[in-house]
């Protein structure tokens, strides 16, 4: 567990390190979802939730359910240096009898909560979770992280308003609001806005944070915590492809996989 | 006269009693809870119900998440909205991951009645039927309907179990055995066999009785799992009488006559009829009405199996 923020900070550099080196050895993938949502996923499994990779189906820890799965490289790089698996297995993301798929598949990899790359489905299922934990009186927290243009998937508002009815302050969504989906900026593609009165106006406790300041995240994370009646929605303000300085910003990158000479280039950059 | 019974108030009661012997069941709706018989339970277990709203696709999602936290979700409404609205979640949030999700849809197929096409479900066998890792279960009555959703709550895996909303015949009594997986034989056969599901198969009862006064002998297979279907039972009969009819309340296209055709091409090729919805939408009117209207009643089913007799016997 790391402790400082500044561990965490190598640690989300380390991540998106491997984010690199897998994709390049893929072939395919998301670069620019992975690297938006990786300070996130990193504050997440190494200093936020309650979870154990001795026992990745230990009934009382918190789960993350990450529902925009495109962005799955992120999750596998923490859950291989969190020590669910083997690190070097990373460099078989995609390939055939792997065991690290090209979207989340719960059966197939320790650590992934369930199984998702269809969006707009996985804060449902965050709720049937959270449903649970509090049919069982469990203290465990469901974290769900979605993207900016999963958004526009109707499924979302159902999940948002069920979530609200049915008061699940144990429910956290990161929303991973890097302005781009595949066919370019969200605001010109399907404009979202005003994300903050959509989720308030949907009963959620809304926090705007800097998604790539771990402080910030930490301090969001511990204010939801608050909510007594309330789901809490962190919408975090992130760069598409933040920490290669080629990707960032550009919509190309968003399923595209960077070469051997990008990746040399890019890792060079996340030293 | 057999008494009449609607397989949704079974499924209300069995809910019941499902909740009173295990405290994991929990039962999810989409607003319809009235009308599935859901709402029995809510009444006596509030804690573990949840109505979801008009939402479905939701409905599923909240309904795997619940299962993967170890509870044993039965989620509810009619069968046109439990299945095509929420295809492709069912697809990727249940079937995929083999999550512990039981759909049971009330209201499928043209008995419905007179709420019309866009109410009545004659697809949702063949969609749920596509779906790796999904059993599919069509209930024939009342009591079996009670041993298939007990079965359903006792096994670990994605179960649809489709119901209606009419009232018709009880066919079994309460020794009745259900095997998921295994046709019924309700009698054998000499001249040809019907194999049928749901409201059908008393239906093709009715049909056999008719045929006796003409010298025909019709064997009838009660195959309420379609899927994974028994395969042995189809070759068997088509081997024991040489010409099959298959019947369902929903369309030739991908349902019961297809699974059986399916089997049937592999292994054993003989002269079939599919009864059923011919590529069609429905219209509003009564049950019974509409049976005869699509050609599916009794009289109809009588026709089809002197007509792939008699293509028998010209082979």
């Amino acid at each position: 567990m790391a402790e400082s923020i500044r561990e965490l900070e190598d640690k989300a550099k380390e991540v998106r390190r491997w984010i690199i080196q897998m994709l390049a050895e893929a072939g395919s993938g998301h670069s620019g979802g992975s690297l938006s949502c990786a300070d996130v996923v990193t504050t997440l499994y190494f200093k936020v939730m309650r979870h154990n990779p001795k026992d990745p189906k230990w009934l009382d820890r918190d789960r993350l359910i990450l529902s925009k799965g495109h962005a799955v490289p992120a999750v596998y790089a923490a859950l291989a240096l969190s020590g669910y698996f083997p690190i070097q297995d990373l460099l078989t993301l995609r390939r055939l009898n792997s065991y690290l798929q090209g979207h989340p598949d719960m059966l197939a990899t320790p650590g992934i909560e369930v199984s998702t790359g269809s969006l707009g489905q996985g804060l449902s299922i965050a709720v049937g979770m959270a449903l649970a934990g509090k049919l069982d009186q469990k203290d465990y927290r469901v974290y769900t992280i979605l993207g900016d243009g999963e958004t526009q998937e109707g499924q979302i508002w159902e999940a948002a308003m069920a979530a609200a009815h049915y008061k699940l302050n144990n429910l956290c969504a990161f929303l991973d609001f890097n302005k781009l989906q595949i066919d370019g900026r969200v605001e010109d593609v399907m404009n979202i806005e005003p994300v903050v009165e959509k989720w308030q106006a949907f009963g959620w406790k809304v926090l705007t944070i800097d998604g790539h300041k771990i402080e910030e995240i930490l301090r969001a994370e511990a204010l939801s915590r608050e909510n007594k009646h309330s789901p809490s929605m962190i919408i975090c303000h992130t760069i598409k492809g933040k920490g290669v300085s080629f990707m960032e910003g550009v919509v190309e990158y968003h399923g595209v996989a960077p070469t051997r000479e990008e990746a040399e280039r890019a890792l060079a950059e996340l030293q | 006269m057999a008494e009449m019974v609607a397989t949704r108030d079974v499924y209300g009661k069995t809910l019941i009693e499902l909740g009173r012997e295990n405290p994991d069941v929990v039962v999810l709706d989409a607003d319809c809870s009235q009308s599935t018989r859901t709402a029995w339970f809510r009444e006596k277990y509030p804690k573990r119900f949840f109505n979801l709203g008009v939402a479905e696709a939701n409905m599923i999602g909240v309904a795997a998440g619940l299962a993967l936290c170890g509870k044993i979700p039965f989620a509810s409404t009619f069968a046109i909205f439990a299945t095509a609205r929420a295809f492709e979640q069912i697809r990727n949030c249940i079937c995929w991951p083999k999550a512990n999700v039981k759909i049971v849809a009330t209201h499928a197929g043209i008995s419905v009645g007179e709420d019309g096409a866009s109410h009545q479900a004659v697809e949702d066998i063949t969609i749920m039927r596509m779906f790796p890792n999904m059993t599919v279960i069509v209930p024939a009555d009342g009591i079996e309907t009670a041993k298939t959703i007990h079965w359903a709550a006792s096994f670990h895996g994605p179960v649809y179990i489709r119901l209606g909303r009419a009232k018709f015949p009880l066919i079994f009594d309460e020794d009745y055995r259900f095997t998921p997986g295994v046709a019924s034989t309700l009698f054998e056969g000499r001249d040809a066999t019907i194999i049928a599901c749901g409201l059908m198969v008393s239906e093709s009862i009715t049909a056999r009785e008719m045929l006796i006064q003409e010298g025909i002998e019709v064997g009838i297979i009660n195959m309420s799992t379609i899927k994974p279907i028994d395969r042995d039972a189809i070759i068997r009969a088509s081997r024991a009488t040489g010409a099959i009819i298959t019947c369902e309340e929903h369309t030739i296209i991908g349902g019961l006559g297809s699974a059986v055709t399916e089997v049937l091409t592999e292994e054993c090729p003989v002269v079939v009829k599919r009864v059923g919805m011919q590529d069609q939408f429905g219209v509003s009117g009564s049950p019974r009405d509409l049976l005869k209207h699509f050609k599916m009643s009794a009289e109809y089913i009588v026709q089809a199996v002197r007509e792939v007799i008699g293509r028998k016997k010209r082979q």
